[in-house]
């Protein structure tokens, strides 16, 4: 049991030290936090998406981005250690990566994965390089958690071409993205998860029109995406007809990508909160032994997480895959967020009300009262979570689901 | 990065899963439970003659001179089984605490024993209600002879020597550590009823009983709060290997027990019980590997590690072991099912060594020496 590298991860660390320490984006860094000084994402994101693209585009040329894609792609060809030892030493630098998250982690895997050579060679380079930004256009308003329930139409137009009509819901990055991958209904005679496909488009198609979300936070991140008989050539899908929920698999299944990543879980924000935030007996916060006893179970918990990615980067280390464990990051941190946050406004009395702005940890933990909420949801709710991990780990029955063998056009719609 | 155990270490965990799943299975944990001895003879010694008693003794002690993370194996086992030995007190904290800071003629006298398993040692060091502190202890030596209470110790019935935290004069750190043979002149003990009857607990009461110093005088507090932190990794790791047997008992009943037509881990309430229990348990065990790292190569981070480990692995073994009752309904309540066993052994470990709330102070103060450093 060590932390040590490997020798030839040494040699790789060195390498991608060297290259980070004479290409360091300070200047990209310091413009995305003036823009940004809370991670809020109050800022433009237009601002944002040109910072992270200057920064991605730094990378590619050095031969550093999408690491683990193969090089006529895009990538670097390297292994997973290799991916995960890149990101310790971008370290901070990573924030200007976001933007690109979901297209590269998610969407690249599955054109790769299904699109043929002539596309791949078109499309994947230019998206590692972070030029073209893409979504993933799968949730809608009836069907969140249960994605296959989508109703996005797609139908077969006599000239081979796909008519899309339908509306996608919650959609990262919509806004400023330039192409994305939707999965669609083709067929709803047959049951839910039979009747779909896949394709990729481009977001600047006609018919079709983005509308940003206001959140309950008062940001927008993300967007409505409605379609109107946009036209998509048969060419565009991916997989085949009827097979869109395997290949919808394919993309989710990439979200293990962020092995080693560090979890936002608001335990650093509170310490130094409750290290510097005086009582009105004069002591700090820290020294109250309710708050000691709360915030020794976020730190426990929040350690405990480090040390699990630490297991997964060992086995990634040993070529294995790593195991199921990695499942519980969101579940863990995102109510561990939201009561760490509630934990210190409650600490500040009736001005705990009070907004604050900035970059100091009590104006960050109040972003994070908001932040949380959608983390309790994004990718996967809570009790989705928990259903994934008692169903695929602990191996318990699937649900029982009453609309398993029915036709998608003979479900119920009406709760009442 | 390599933060697992090496192929050596798991082949030591299967083949001590394999000896208790033989030599301990609930039928014995409950022998000694209902009262038929204070505590399984026969498999104290199948653990000496595997080697398990001495195992991180160094040869010339006549142990088998493995490292902290093979005991943190084996420790994970002991957990895991149940085991109603008295093994956390004589090789935790008895057997460390000699290696540590006795004197080679106690080690040439204790540790062969003890790795023969003709020797069992316990830690003395509650006196009354409250978690330790470094005045709130009375008992004293005079002349080399010790008297004074001690309330409730571990093992302290069946043990054939103990090491006592004592003062060694009326002053401020005076406290020091003694080891006294409790078969000897000045010692009477009365064994105490606990949350968990598999674990013997006895109270004793040392008049001028002898005793001999180990480590300095004065040093008893710090030897004492370094024996707590080591041995809260290794109970941390009993607390994950019984978290984690906890945990598939209420999966698997889950999976047998039939209501409404279903199998109860069908039902999305069961099922989130369940993935909670198996969030704790990881987080715990991701918690304990840390703490292994630390103690096996005596890091700076020790002291923090073994809190943070120590805070985790209760939580998990608790949770664990009520929720397995829950699922297991009515039956869970009943002293034929096992799961008493389980929830017993979880309070019982939660209160040894410190209780929680004790721990998640010492994480908190250690995060904060950490910080400012």
């Amino acid at each position: 049991m060590n932390f040590d590298d490997t020798p030839q991860e040494a040699e790789f660390r060195k390498l991608a030290r060297t290259w980070i320490e004479a290409n360091r984006p300070d200047d990209l860094l310091a413009v995305l936090e003036a823009l940004n000084p809370d991670g809020s994402k109050k800022a433009s994101t237009a601002d944002i998406v040109r910072v992270s693209k200057a920064w991605q585009k730094r990378k590619a040329d050095g031969g550093w981005a999408c690491l683990t894609w193969p090089k006529e792609y895009g990538g670097r060809a390297a292994t997973p250690i290799q991916r995960v030892i890149w990101d310790q030493e971008e370290g901070a630098y990573g924030q200007l990566s976001q933007p690109f998250a979901i297209g590269q982690g998610m969407c690249g895997p599955t054109v790769m994965a299904y699109a043929d050579e002539d596309t791949k060679r078109r499309l994947l380079p230019p998206l590692a390089s972070g030029e073209d930004v893409w979504c993933q256009l799968f949730s809608e308003p009836a069907g969140g958690s249960d994605v296959a329930g989508l109703r996005t139409r797609a139908e077969k137009q006599d000239n081979g071409d796909w008519l899309i009509n339908g509306q996608k819901i919650w959609t990262t990055g919509a806004h400023f993205c330039d192409y994305g991958i939707v999965i669609t209904r083709n067929d709803p005679t047959v049951p839910k998860h039979k009747g779909l496909t896949m394709f990729w488009l481009d977001m600047k198609s006609p018919g079709v029109e983005v509308r940003p979300i206001k959140q309950a936070s008062g940001h927008s991140g993300f967007n409505e995406v409605y379609f109107t008989n946009v036209r998509i050539p048969d060419s565009q899908r991916l997989g085949k007809v009827g097979d869109g929920w395997n290949v919808s698999i394919t993309t989710l299944m990439n979200e293990r990508f962020s092995i080693g990543a560090r979890v936002a879980t608001g335990v650093p924000e509170f310490f130094d909160f409750a290290s510097s935030y005086r009582m009105p007996d004069g002591t700090l916060a820290i020294e109250d032994a309710s708050v000691r006893a709360r915030l020794a179970t976020w730190a426990s918990r929040s350690n405990g997480l480090k040390y699990t990615a630490y297991r997964a980067i060992s086995a990634l280390s040993r070529g294995e895959r790593p195991g199921p464990e990695n499942s519980i990051g969101k579940l863990v941190s995102a109510p561990m967020m939201q009561d760490i946050a509630m934990a210190a406004l409650d600490l500040q009395g009736p001005e705990g009300a009070r907004t604050i702005d900035g970059a100091t940890p009590a104006a960050k933990l109040y972003q994070q009262l908001y932040h949380a909420i959608g983390m309790r949801i994004a990718g996967g709710t809570d009790e989705v979570m928990r259903n994934i991990i008692a169903e695929r780990v602990l191996g318990l029955p699937a649900d029982v689901r009453v609309d398993k063998d029915v036709p998608f056009n003979k479900i119920p719609t009406k709760g009442r | 990065m390599n933060f697992d155990f090496s192929d050596e270490q798991k082949q030591l965990r299967d083949e001590a899963r394999r000896f208790l799943d033989e030599n301990c299975t609930t039928k014995e944990v409950r022998a000694i439970l209902e009262g038929k001895d204070v505590y399984d003879r026969k498999l104290w010694k199948g653990l000496a003659d595997l080697g398990l008693l001495g195992i991180a003794i160094p040869e010339e002690f006549g142990g088998a001179g493995a490292g902290r993370l093979e005991l943190c194996i084996v420790a994970e086992e002991i957990g895991r089984a149940l085991a109603p030995v008295p093994y956390s007190s004589t090789v935790y904290l008895a057997s460390e605490i000699l290696l540590r800071a006795g004197t080679d003629a106690q080690k040439k006298e204790w540790l062969p024993k003890i790795a023969k398993g003709e020797a069992i040692g316990a830690l003395a060091f509650v006196e009354g209600p409250g978690n330790p502190t470094p005045g709130g202890m009375k008992a004293s030596v005079s002349g080399g002879k010790l008297s004074g209470r001690k309330t409730l110790v571990a093992d302290g019935g069946v043990a054939d020597f103990a090491i006592v935290a004592a003062r060694a004069g009326s002053g401020e750190n005076t406290l020091s550590l003694y080891l006294v043979d409790l078969k000897g002149a000045g010692v009477t003990r009365a064994n105490v009823e606990t949350v968990d009857p598999t674990r013997n607990h006895a109270e004793i009461t040392f008049a001028n009983a002898p005793a001999a110093l180990v480590g300095n005088e004065g040093e008893g507090w710090t030897l004492l709060t370094q024996a707590l932190d080591r041995a809260a990794v290794l109970v941390a790791f009993e607390q994950i290997g019984g978290a984690d047997r906890a945990l598939y008992m209420a999966r698997d009943y889950a999976l047998d027990r039939m209501a409404f037509g279903r199998q109860i881990g069908s039902f999305q309430a069961i099922k989130h019980i369940l993935a909670d229990m198996y969030v704790s348990a990881t987080l715990a065990r991701s918690n304990a590997y840390y703490g292994a790292w630390a103690l096996s190569t005596d890091a700076g981070e020790l002291a923090e590690a073994a809190a943070n480990a120590r805070v985790s692995a209760t939580q998990a073994f608790q949770l664990c072991a009520k929720q397995n009752n829950q699922v297991h309904g009515g039956m869970g309540f009943t002293w034929e099912a096992d799961c008493h066993l389980f929830y017993r052994r979880s309070n019982l470990l939660a209160l040894t060594l410190g209780s929680l709330s004790w721990w998640e102070d010492a994480l908190i103060e250690r995060m904060r020496k950490r910080n400012a450093a």
